[in-house]
């Protein structure tokens, strides 16, 4: 038991200190640090997706919705309202979540593959709204016009626009105070219940868990994350885009949790490191790249079902 | 409030599939500290009457008395929380967690932890002493780190049974908790059962096939059948019950 639990610090620790030194070992092996921020930013969202699909069992292929809206929550803040940073992400989480939250309380007594058709559909929705509202969000040319601001700290200001390494690690910020509250969640007994109606409902509800009530709020918590991962996305291309919002979106994250692993915790984080490495070294070479990810995803799905990290668990174990 | 209390009471129930009647006007009292068996053929509206009690599904008309309260309109998990609690027929339990996770869940649920988003130490301790003593009770605590779903048949049983303790329920309803188990497993849940029942005196009412275990364990009796209520009375009076000999007994001995 302690000597798992150490090795799960190492890991754990190990975890960290890539993150922590990603702008220095990613320059000699080709990459580069808005490389390694777009990871991590996917990662947050492939991981505020994996919060509901892989620790309450529930499958949303809508989620790009709430991505989307916080990506335009963060950029009509900047552009319209203030020229603040910090408030450009309060706007983009409170926009994300509280729109999935309310549409939530309308779904979340569908189960599977209803669940699923009915947040496409939501997701849909909000995809035409951006799509076609041009006045407001500039329609199919996305919106842009907006770019993230120096932090300012009053005494002093630190320039994440220019300074790609300080906006990493602006981000990394971000992105370890949001995964730290999920592995804060699931540790709870609230996340053990969500851990319960993921192995089974029934069971769930004769221990007098008030399920849909547990669902809705796993659901709303993880459409917070994913507006949040949204804000940031906005942050790093200085741009929102209604693709953002498309469910083809919501298909990527659903491919990067599942190719990394839905059942840990950091599994997908692993995955949208793969999707967004191969893509950008891929699509450099042919506009066919989605071909080759998904033949990756396909061969991941086939041959270690639960996914690269689940993979590399398992043969250590 | 008048003598003693009826821990269940449950007046003229009815539950209509459509056309079809699959429980008819039951009435049902429990006593507090009373083992009450239900037997009846295939079909007799047993496990039916079991979500009519347990909340699965609303009766069709008549009333459901819990503790002197009704809860003939509560929603099952209301009913959990009020200390009803029910293990099924198909064990349910969380096959990838230990057996100690899974009866930690049913104690943080039963202690209102539910949306907790900490425990602190002290509460922690509590819910860690609540699992060990409910796993000795059921006899699993050499277990207690073993997931649930590679457990023989017979264990899965006795961990269902022990989240349900771990609610710490005022009646205990179990659904033919020997299905499917051979002999030495059956007398095993049985001396369980029997100990709960006798040792520390839970209300219980279960349904069951085997012959042996419901003579064995019962105070009472209730014979089912066509979704009627055909006798009730203590194991004596059903065995002496003729219309009881030729619609049920009579051919299973």
């Amino acid at each position: 038991m302690s000597s798992a639990q150490t090795r799960n610090l190492i890991v754990l620790a190990g975890i960290w200190a890539v993150l922590l030194l990603a702008p220095y070992w990613m320059a000699p092996l080709g990459g580069y640090t808005a490389l390694a921020t777009r990871v991590l930013v996917l990662g947050l969202a492939a991981m505020s997706l994996n919060f509901l699909l892989g620790f309450t069992g529930v499958l949303s292929f809508g989620h790009a919705a709430w991505f989307g809206l916080g990506a335009y929550g963060a950029g009509l803040t900047l552009k319209f309202l203030a020229l603040s940073t910090p408030l450009a992400l309060v706007a983009g989480i409170l926009l994300g979540g509280i729109c999935g939250g309310l549409l939530g309380l309308l779904i979340v007594r569908r189960r599977g593959v209803y669940f699923a058709m009915v947040t496409i559909a939501f997701g849909q929705v909000f995809y035409y709204i951006a799509f076609q509202w041009s006045s407001l969000t500039g329609g199919d040319d996305g919106l842009r016009g907006f770019s993230r601001q120096p932090l300012d700290f009053g005494l002093f200001k630190i320039d994440i626009l220019s300074e790609p390494n300080n906006f990493y690690y602006f981000v990394l910020f971000c992105f370890a105070l949001a995964v730290g509250i999920m592995g804060f969640v699931l540790r709870s007994p609230f996340g053990r219940t969500m851990i319960a109606i993921r192995e089974n409902e029934r069971r769930s509800r004769f221990l007098g868990i008030p399920v849909e009530r547990h669902i809705w709020i796993a659901f709303t918590m993880s459409c917070f994350f994913m507006g949040f991962a949204g804000a940031l996305y906005a942050l790093v291309n200085n741009f929102a885009d209604p693709r953002g919002l498309h469910y083809s979106q919501s298909g990527d994250f659903v491919m990067m949790a599942v190719m990394g692993g839905m059942r840990s915790f950091w599994g997908p984080l692993l995955g949208a490191a793969v999707f967004v490495v191969l893509q950008d070294y891929l699509s450099s070479i042919t506009v066919n790249w989605m071909s080759f990810v998904g033949l990756l995803f396909v061969l991941v799905v086939l041959f270690f079902p639960r996914g690269l990290l689940g993979f590399l668990q398992r043969s250590r174990a | 409030m008048s003598e003693a209390i009826n821990v269940l009471e449950i007046q003229n129930v009815t539950k209509r599939f459509g056309n079809l009647v699959a429980v008819r006007d039951i009435s049902l009292q429990v006593a507090k500290g009373e083992m009450c068996a239900i037997i009846g053929p295939n079909g007799a509206g047993k496990t039916t009457f079991f979500n009519l009690i347990s909340g699965f599904f609303p009766p069709t008309s008549g009333t459901i008395k819990f503790d002197g309260h009704d809860i003939t309109k509560l929603a099952t998990h209301q009913r959990v929380i009020r200390g009803m609690a029910r293990t099924f027929q198909i064990t349910e339990i969380f096959p990838e967690l230990t057996v100690f996770e899974n009866v930690r869940t049913a104690a943080e649920v039963a202690a209102g932890y539910r949306l907790r988003p900490w425990v602190n130490r002290a509460e922690a301790a509590q819910i860690h002493q609540r699992v060990e003593a409910t796993l000795k009770l059921v006899s699993l605590e050499a277990k207690a780190d073993r997931l649930v779903g590679e457990l023989s048949h017979g264990d899965q049983r006795a961990s269902e049974i022990a989240m349900a303790l771990a609610l710490q329920p005022h009646l205990l309803l179990l659904d033919e908790p020997t299905a499917g188990m051979g002999d030495q497993e059956t007398y095993q849940i049985t001396q369980l059962i029997h100990r709960l029942h006798r040792d520390s005196n839970y209300t219980i009412v279960l349904i069951e096939h085997d012959m042996r275990v419901v003579f064995h364990l019962a105070d009472r009796i209730c014979v089912l059948d066509q979704g009627r209520m055909l006798a009730q009375g203590t194991p004596k009076e059903i065995a002496a019950n003729e219309t009881v000999q030729a619609a049920y007994l009579g051919n299973a001995a």
